[in-house]
This record gives C-alpha cells, sequence and structure tokens, in this order.
C-alpha cells in the first residue's frame, strides 16, 4: 500500500489533518511532519527524510504539503534520501486538506502511487462552493 | 589559506554576526513575510556553533556538510533548505580538502548560486537572496582575476552584495510568503538578500582582521 506523508509548518496541522484521512481511509501507512524539533513553526527536511524511511513501501510513498518552505524541505528530503528512493517517491500539488483526505481513501483501496496523486490532484479541482 | 580551525572560527563570527542582527532581519522579514527570519537563522547557525563548530571535522568537505545539514534540520523557515543546500552544494567542491583558497571561493559561490537556484526555483530580479549573492560572487571572480589581495577582493565583494541589497528595495518579490504582496513589496530591503550580504561582510571582516592580525 502507498504511504503518505503529510508536512506542514504546525504540528497541530500536521496530526489534525492526519486524524482526518484516517477518520476516512482507515489505517494506512501515514506520517505527520510539522513545526521544529525545538516546538516552533516552521519545516525540517531531515524530519521528512525520516518519516519517509519510517513508512516506506516498495509501492512508494506520497508527499503533501502546506505552502512554501514546506515545500523545499519536501524537495530537499528527497535529495537526502538514500540510494534510489527517491524515484519511489513522488511530491503532490494538491491543496492540503482536501488533497490528503483523497489521497490516503485511494491509497487503502490499494491503488498505485500515480493513482494515488492523481486523486489527489482531481479533488484540488472540485469547487467548495 | 583557510584550515578547518580557521574556517571554523570564520563560521562562528558569522553565527555571532547573525545573533547580533537577528532582530534586525525578523523586522524586514515582518514586513513582506512572515517576520522570522533573524530568529530562524539565529537558531540554526546556533546549532552550527554549538554542534559543529566546537570540534571541526578537518575534511572542510564534511565541516560544510554538517553545517548544511545543520541548517536544513534546524532553521525551520525557507532560510533553512536555502542556506542549507547551498552548504550542501559548497561541501562538495571542498570534498577531501583540508585547506582552500580564496581564488576557491568564486567557484564555491557559484555552487551556492546553482543550489539555491535550484531549491528556491528562483533567478536573479526576484528580491531574494540571489540578488546580493550573484553580483558578490562576479565582483568577486573578476577582483581574483584581476589579482587583487584578498582582502580588497572580499571588499569588492562585500559592497556588491550591498548594492544588490539597495537594489531589492525596487523591485517586487515574485517568489516566496512576500509575493502574496505583490506591487506593495516594493520599496521594503529583501531579507534574504539582507542576511547574505551580512554574511559577506563578515567574511570580509574577518579575512581583513585576520591579515591585520598577522
Amino acid at each position: 500500500m502507498v504511504g503518505l506523508v503529510l508536512v506542514s509548518h504546525s504540528r497541530e496541522i500536521a496530526h489534525g489533518l492526519a486524524d482526518l484521512v484516517r477518520q476516512m481511509a482507515g489505517e494506512i501507512p501515514l506520517v505527520a511532519v510539522g513545526g521544529t524539533a525545538d516546538g516552533r513553526l516552521g519545516t525540517d527536511a531531515t524530519a521528512v527524510m525520516a518519516a519517509i524511511e519510517q513508512i516506506w513501501t516498495p509501492e512508494g510513498v506520497l508527499l503533501l504539503m502546506d505552502l512554501g518552505s514546506s515545500v523545499m524541505s519536501a524537495e530537499t528530503a528527497l535529495e537526502l534520501l538514500p540510494g534510489d528512493r527517491a524515484a519511489q517517491v513522488l511530491l503532490c500539488g494538491a491543496p492540503f486538506v482536501e488533497g490528503a483526505i483523497a489521497a490516503g481513501v485511494e491509497a487503502s483501496l490499494g491503488k498505485s502511487l500515480a493513482e494515488v496523486r492523481a486523486a489527489a490532484d482531481t479533488a484540488g479541482t472540485i469547487a467548495k462552493l | 589559506m583557510l584550515d578547518s580551525q580557521s574556517l571554523a572560527t570564520l563560521l562562528g563570527d558569522i553565527a555571532a554576526a547573525v545573533r547580533s542582527q537577528r532582530d534586525y532581519l525578523s523586522e524586514l522579514d515582518n514586513a513582506i513575510g512572515d517576520g522570522d527570519h533573524g530568529h530562524n537563522l539565529a537558531k540554526g547557525f546556533d546549532a552550527v556553533a554549538e554542534k559543529v563548530l566546537v570540534n571541526p571535522d578537518p575534511d572542510l568537505g564534511k565541516l560544510l556538510q554538517q553545517v548544511g545539514m545543520t541548517l536544513i534540520s534546524t532553521v525551520g523557515g525557507a532560510a533553512g533548505p536555502l542556506y542549507g543546500t547551498a552548504f550542501l552544494r559548497m561541501a562538495t567542491q571542498l570534498a577531501g580538502k583540508q585547506e582552500m583558497a580564496l581564488a576557491d571561493l568564486p567557484q564555491l559561490l557559484d555552487a551556492a548560486i546553482g543550489g539555491i537556484k535550484q531549491r528556491g526555483k528562483a533567478e536573479r530580479g526576484e528580491k531574494t537572496m540571489l540578488d546580493s549573492l550573484i553580483p558578490a560572487q562576479e565582483a568577486l571572480a573578476q577582483a581574483v582575476a584581476d589579482g587583487k589581495e584578498p582582502d580588497a577582493a572580499l571588499e569588492l565583494a562585500a559592497q556588491a552584495a550591498e548594492a544588490g541589497v539597495a537594489y531589492t528595495r525596487s523591485i517586487r518579490a515574485t517568489k516566496g510568503r512576500a509575493s502574496y504582496l505583490g506591487e506593495r513589496s516594493v520599496g521594503h530591503q529583501d531579507p534574504g538578500a539582507t542576511s547574505t550580504a551580512l554574511i559577506l561582510r563578515t567574511i570580509q571582516r574577518h579575512i581583513a582582521g585576520s591579515i591585520a592580525g598577522r
């Protein structure tokens, strides 16, 4: 099953979103990463890399980011990953909440990494109003 | 020539300079960003001082790699991956070397510029640290090619960086949190360009001081 890593500047946002995703998708490989080690708002590329390693599966891992430096930290994490693992990790540009929930549900159905990302991207295009 | 010990002293000076300008850098960021640039960068360089500089690796490549990884994991904001990647790229240039000369610096800064461009998907003229780093690198490369002494060459580089900072006041931001402000970002100087100029000025002062102290 494809794994998900949720990257936010805020620990609460990352973990809160993980709760929402699990409510919809059940138990899937999922790690929330948010804030700095000393409790500030921010992102830490080494923590993102560790999260990818933690839920590593050969099916791959999808990263969803909130904004700004979380994208740069996610890209840096790919560079830090050992060996050829980065080839099995995709970044997703979908809106954080909608994208994560759609990706979680799709992953729980056993879909491929590309399908999981496509579902997240589609979720981002659905009008709220 | 700089060995690991003198490079560590220089990096310690940079950490002290960032710490002393912490509030100023955050204030600049407050006007057009999220207001944390100085505090984030000070956290990162304080961690570098504590973890990396106390017992510096004699291999300059490893030393700069440790600096880069520490910044990446402790800064928190965009400056973490940006400066972190810059140091990782410079580390690659110095892998296995125990000494470096001023003549190596233009090439190191060029590698840093490549890393920042890739990480930030930015080019010159977008109100970022590249607007002070690129002119400084060009001025330094020219000065080294002209056979200038280290302190004179670094003075030209620091001046070019500071002119680059002034230039960022005249342009609008298209990258980072400041880009949400559009036209309203004009008139404010870029905090990232400012911290880069501060680092280059600190390098100039360090080299001028160490020459005077001989």
